[in-house]
Formats: structure tokens, sequence, C-alpha cells
């Protein structure tokens, strides 16, 4: 019997304005990425609220990524510097309760970066890879 | 012992009754025992003579009756403050949570409030009568006929051995000398908790939560948490949920309690104190405001009134989320 | 009567676990006490009670009822129950056994609750005499003995000696299986310890409050009483109280949208938050005070009349000691019920 190749699954939270331009234009290059990245669209970083990305790792994410514009970049001007501050505390505090550090990442990737998002995403999904699934945070219910 | 009596309390209270400052008092109902202490609203001085009491057992923070009481209260309402009170006061305040004008706040002085526990754990089961009047508090069980005779400084609530300031923030009248902010070890135990390796703190966490039974007390006492609707709440939100279906709901709810006061938290304590099942939750609320001193600076909440918390503060040159690894080793 | 020695008990523990996983009260590193399964090393608890009520064992906070999954247009509807497997709960309180009496009114009544029904047949409860009772108890409050507990086993403990005896079959049969490990006896050692218990009990300072007041047919006299105001005054509307009751018994059923079905399950409710029983119309009971009333009155007054006058409080005095705010079931008593009962 063939085992089957494990293949993390990740989260991308991708800000409207520039990081999904971002991905847009990463495909529109031709620059491969993990398929498992599913990118869920945000009209700015700070709409991610903490519990979604608790809810990610619930849901059976084994990695959770945030992406916005460059700081001082942000389509409403401050939004990605609150995000920032959130996500610092946040993943210090999952840092803290002992699930892994590398499982979470927040990247800032502007419209005209495609390759830095390929390029991203493709060492995320191999430092969460390295990991292997997401037990720390799991929902059983989530997973049968 | 309190270095302020009950007595002082009574009359300071019936004075202002009296002239017509306020028209009712906040204080500390007594109880069947002598430290089951309950939060009550008086009107009269015949009332606090029969019931107000002030002993160290009185480690209620009022300031979040202030809410609801200011609002069903005709005239002032007089509260008595302690100094780590006065911090949530601050705090509200800032939020716009209650009337200022409404409210007479009488700072006291506390010398640190006992831990019924702790209490209990020297003198046994059985307590019939706690006298702490006296140098030492005098504790007297059905078992044995002689009283206990114990330290007050042995049986300190966590949050009082690590007293973070004796100086009170906001008062409209201080009874007794005002003290100073103290330099505490309160971040101690989470600097040990920090220097586990992850793989212990996984397991400290897990144990120490997984005794949750979700009663919620720790987020209804909590002076910061004082949304009309909380989240947990809505069963529109996708996360309502009566009880800890499994660990990663028990993680969610304390990891998103600890978030939603975070950069307004006080570290007063309540949530630790009326913790039924003795999680040490203050732990959480004490690693985010540790980390907020030493990403952006040092910040207490509720030390001025219309500070801006961190949480909703920027500056363009903060710290960037992966860089969190990199400061120390953990 | 049987007896063995305290020395002995790990022992009789361990032959006791052989045939069923074996609970027992065992100090956690925080000095707080739970019901923990027994493995090798593990001793039995000197303190008075569990901080949870041993409800848990028969009606668990969260328990799945049944699975949905969906494939096209089929439903395919599974039983997410495992088999029941026996067990025996060590060292039960006598307030605590009776609360499975109070548990069984509700849970076995028709229709039969067959998830509870299926633990209780399992189950095997051995309850041990109060030595020490504490200031909070008042199990004497609602007729209950501590000193004679009832349960399939009742055991004394003396400071060298573990005395047994069986009240049921269930009993009789598990104390069998120990003859090898205890001693036919005398009833003299337990009979003094009872005498001791009885006049602890006395001394206690609950010993003299009463239920004259209440029972059935007590609703109108006390539904509008002007008192209620007052003692929920500084309810938080935490669920403290009921859920370290060891007889609230009220639960919510929901589903859990797994991304891959629906779990329906069940769980604990508590009748002091704000959404209990909320119906399309809203919660019945608007402000905290209607709350905190009905949670008494169920206790004190609904309860006995639907029960044949049983009160649905056992008096073991867990949310006098663990209410935040130190409001309870005693302080209720004593002021709508009126000081001359207390």
């Amino acid at each position: 019997m063939q085992v089957k190749e494990y293949k993390p699954l990740i989260v991308a939270f991708c800000c409207n304005w520039c990081s999904y331009a971002g991905a847009d234009l990463a495909g529109n290059n031709r620059l491969s990425y993990p398929a498992d990245v599913k990118i869920i669209r945000v009209p700015c970083s700070c709409r991610v609220n903490p519990m979604f990305v608790l809810r990610a790792f619930q849901r059976g994410a084994d990695g959770v990524i945030l992406c916005g514009c460059h700081p001082g970049d942000c389509h409403y001007t401050s939004g990605n510097y609150y995000t920032r501050r959130r996500m610092a505390l946040l993943f210090s505090m999952l840092d803290y309760l002992g699930i892994e550090k590398e499982r979470t990442r927040v990247e800032w990737v502007s419209a005209a970066e495609g390759a830095k998002f390929a390029a991203t995403m493709n060492d995320f999904a191999e430092k969460v890879a390295a990991l292997g699934e997401n037990k720390r945070l799991e929902d059983l219910r989530c997973k049968r | 012992m309190q270095k302020i009596t009950r007595d002082q309390l009574i009359e300071k209270a019936a004075s202002l009754l009296a002239n017509g400052t306020v028209s009712c008092v906040l204080g500390w109902q007594k109880g069947e025992f002598d430290y089951d202490i309950t939060p009550a609203v008086f009107d009269t001085e015949d009332e606090l003579k029969a019931n107000f009491v002030w002993n160290d057992f009185c480690g209620a923070n009022f300031s979040k009756y202030l809410v609801s009481k200011t609002k069903k209260c005709e005239g002032k309402i007089l509260v008595f403050l302690k100094a780590c009170d006065t911090y949530s006061f601050n705090q509200l305040l800032t939020e716009h949570r209650f009337d200022r004008e409404k409210v007479y706040a009488v700072g006291i002085p506390c010398e640190g409030m006992a831990d019924i526990a702790k209490v209990k754990a020297i003198a046994g089961d059985g307590i019939s009568s706690i006298d702490c009047s006296g140098e030492k508090m005098a504790v007297t069980t059905i078992y044995e006929d002689a009283p206990v005779m114990i330290d007050a400084k042995d049986v300190l609530a966590e949050r009082c051995v690590n007293c973070k300031s004796k100086k009170h923030v906001a008062y409209d009248e201080l009874m007794g000398e005002d003290g100073d902010v103290i330099d505490s070890a309160r971040f101690d135990e989470v600097a040990k908790i920090e220097a586990m390796t992850p793989d212990e703190r996984f397991a400290f966490w897990q144990n120490e939560l997984s005794r949750c039974i979700r009663c919620n007390a720790c987020r209804d006492i909590c002076p910061a948490c004082t949304c009309e609707k909380c989240v947990f709440d809505n069963p529109n939100s996708s996360v309502e949920n009566k009880s800890p279906a499994n660990s990663f709901e028990e993680k969610m709810f304390h990891i998103i309690r600890a978030f939603h006061v975070a950069g307004r938290c006080t570290d007063c304590g309540e949530c630790s104190r009326v913790c039924p099942q003795h999680i040490p939750l203050h732990l959480l609320n004490r690693k985010f405001i540790k980390d907020i001193d030493s990403f952006y600076g040092d910040y207490q909440a509720g030390a001025e009134v219309g500070s801006r918390a961190p949480l909703v503060n920027y500056t363009t040159d903060d710290l960037e989320p992966g860089e969190v690894f990199e400061r120390g080793d953990n | 009567m049987r007896k063995c020695s305290l020395d002995s008990m790990n022992l009789v523990f361990a032959e006791i676990a052989k045939a069923a996983s074996l609970y027992l009260p065992v100090d956690g590193k925080d000095g707080k006490t739970a019901y923990t399964k027994w493995e090798d090393g593990l001793t039995w608890s000197n303190s008075l009670n569990t901080v949870r009520g041993p409800k848990d064992f028969f009606f668990p906070q969260t328990e799945n009822l049944v699975e949905f999954k969906t494939s096209g247009k089929n439903i395919e509807i599974i039983d997410t129950r495992s088999a029941s497997e026996d067990f025996v709960v060590f060292g039960v309180r006598a307030c605590d056994v009776k609360s499975f009496d109070v548990l069984d009114r509700v849970f076995l009544k028709e229709p039969t609750d067959s998830y509870y029904a299926s633990r209780r047949e399992h189950g095997i409860i051995i309850a041990a005499a109060c030595t020490k009772p504490t200031e909070t108890c008042f199990c004497q409050t609602f007729g209950i003995d501590a000193a004679a507990p009832a349960g399939d086993i009742s055991i004394w403990k003396t400071e060298t000696e573990v005395f047994w005896q069986s009240n049921t079959e269930k009993g009789a049969a598990l104390l069998t299986k120990l003859d090898a490990l205890t001693e036919e006896c005398s009833t003299e050692a337990v009979d003094a310890q009872k005498e001791k218990i009885a006049a602890t009990m006395k001394k206690l300072p609950l010993a003299n409050l009463n239920t004259d007041a209440f029972g059935a047919g007590k609703t109108k006299e006390y539904f509008d009483a002007p008192e209620w105001k007052e003692l929920s005054e500084s309810c938080l509307g935490c669920g403290t109280c009921t859920f370290v009751c060891p007889t609230c018994q009220c639960y919510d059923i929901k589903d859990f949208n797994t991304g891959k079905g629906v779990i329906r399950f069940r769980c604990w409710d508590s009748c002091m938050y704000s959404d209990f029983t909320k119906m399309s119309a809203g919660q019945p009971r608007l402000t905290q005070t209607e709350r905190f009333r009905q949670r008494f009155m169920h206790k004190l007054v609904y309860f006995p009349e639907n029960n044949d006058g049983m009160f649905s409080c056992v008096g073991c005095g867990r949310c006098l000691a663990k209410c935040p705010i130190s409001m309870n079931i005693v302080k209720v008593m004593k002021t709508i019920g009126g000081k001359e009962n207390a």
C-alpha cells in the first residue's frame, strides 16, 4: 500500500489591496507555490481577529500566515500597524502555551511582490511540513 | 490586620449620607462566616451598622459594580476603593463605562487581603470564627478549643503577595496615608514558565486549563470585561459554547479572554481569586502585560484616565511579530 | 461488616481496578482534590470532598449524542456512544450519594435518559462516612446522615483501619471479591465513630438550619418576595454555583458543525446564564433577579413539589465555598424563609 505523503494545510489571510494582488501576480508569472495554501481574502490584515487564527487551526490548518501591505503602505493608512501589535502578542501567547512558533507567521507582501509571495509560501510550507500535523491546537471533532 | 477600622469607615459613610453628599454606599456585607463577604449597597447608617464589614477578607473589587449601580442609584454613590481597585476604576472611566459625577470615591489603605484557602491549609477545616482585629489573625475551629494564631503575611492572597501598588490613582477623598507603586516580583512566575521548554509549557497549560469548567466566573468578575454581550454568549458568533467540549475550546476561551483584556487589564487578580478550579489565570494576563512592557514600553492600565491602551496604539517602528521569538531564547 | 488495614488500601484498589475502572479522590499538585482514575501509587485523599461533584461520572459536562453525515441526498445517523464499561467511584460522601437520588428522579423518570441510565447501571458507588465535616456542611438540614452514607458499599475510615459494609447486590458482589484482603469484624469501632460524627455535626455552624419554611406549595408565598432583589443584587450571573452543584441537572443540546458533518451534543447549562432556555421569543427570565430566583425556587420549592417533597439540594456546601461573591442557598434560606427558621 502506498503511504500518502503528508502535506500541510496552510491558511493564508491576504489583504485585498497588496498581498492578494501579490498572489495574483505570482500566478500570472507562473511561479509555483504549494496547492495546499488556502488563501482567504480579507479587506485589510487588521480584519483578522485572533479568533480567526485559532479557528483556522481548529478546522484543520497546520499553519496560519497573515499577509498584508508593508508597514506605511496600508490602504487604510494604519491597519497593518495594529495587526503587527496584535499578532506579536498573540504569537507570543501561543508560544507561551507551548504551541510551536513556526506554525504562525506574518509577512508583508506588496502587489508587486509576486516572487516574494511564492517564496514566502514555499518556505512557510516547508517549515510547517517539518513540524508535521498540528496536534497542539487541534479539535478532534473536526478531524474525523 | 487592616490599619483602618470598620468603625472609621462606617463613620465616614454615615457622615456622607447625613450631609447628602451621597445617597447610597457600595460596601462589603457580612456573610454566614467571617470570611464569605458579599458586595452590597447600603442606604442607611443602621444598615451599615448591622451588616457592613471591613476585614482581611474584603478582597472584592467594586469598580465593575459601578457600571450597573451608577445607573440604578439616584444621586451619588459612595465607593470604598483599595489602591489596586483604583486602577480598575480609572480604566473603566477611560472607557466611559460609568459617569464619574455619580461616584464619590474614598480611597482606603489596604494591608493585603487573605486567601481563605491558605487560612484553611494552616488552621484546618471547620472554621467557626476568624478575628482579624489583633496583631495576628485568630482562627477558631470546631475541632480545637484554642484558636490558631496566624500571621497575616503567611496567608496573603497571591495578588497581594505580589502587590503592584499601594498608591491610590483615583479618589475624591483619601483616608489614611497614601502608599507608593511597588516594584513587585509579579512577573517572576511568568518568567519561570517562559524558561521552560515548549513541551513543558504545553504540558503545564494543558494540565491547568483542563480543569476549566467554563463557569465564566473569571470573565464575569473581570472589571475589564464589560461588554454588554460577550462574543462567547452570542449564538451567532459560532464560537459560543457553554462548556469546554475539548482541550481546543479550553485554550481558545482562555487565550481570547486574556487577549480581549490585553492592554486594559490592570492585573487586579480577581480572575484567579474567583476561579473555582484554581487555574492561575493571572499568569495569562500577566504574560500579555509583560510582553507589552517589553515590546512597547512600560504601560500600566488604569494608572491615568484617558491613556491610550497599547493595542489601540502603534508606532511606525514597532517590533515585527517574527522578531518576538528572537528576543531571548524561548 | 468487614475490615482491612489502611496500609493495605493500595492492594484493595489494585484488586478493584482489575475488573473495573476505579476513580477516587486524589489531592492534586495545587492541593485541590479531584476524582482521578486510580493507578498504582495514587493515594486516597484525606480531604473532605472534591471540588467538583461526582455527577460527571453519570452526567458528564459534555457528551456527544449523535452524529449526522450527509452524502448526496442521504443523511446517515450515527450513534456515537461507545459501549459502557463497569466503573467504581470510591470515597463518595453521604451528600453526594444523595445527589444521585435527585438526578435519578430527573433522568430515570419516563422517558428514561438512556445515556444516564446506562452509566448508572455500570457504576458502583463506594461511599465514605465523613469524619471531619467543615463549616460549610449542612447535609443534616436535608436529613442526610454523614455517618451512614448510602451507596452500594459504605465504608468508615479510622486512624488505622477501613470498615466495609455492602448495601446492595452489586456492592455485595464487589465486596466478595475483596474477601482475601478483608476480614469479618464487629461493628463496635464503626458505632463509636458514628457517635463521634453525630456529636461533631451538632457543633457545625449551620447545624440548626432547617427546611420548615420550604417545600411543596410555597410558590405563591415566596415568588414575589421583595428580598429576591436584594439577594441577587451583586450576583455576577456566572455559572459557578450550578457547575459545582452535585444536583444541578439542566443541559442544553447543540449542534457542532465539524466541516464534515454535524455532531449533536449536550452540555451542562446554567439557569444563571442570559441565554438559558432561550427560545424564539427570547429568554423568559429577563433579569438576573428572575434567574437567581429560579435557581433557588427550583431547589427549595418546585423540585419538592414534583418529587414527593424531596429537595434538590444536598447540603454539600460547594456553592458556599465557591461563589465569587459568597451569595448562596444558606443565605437565601435564611432571608426568604425568615430568621426564625435558621
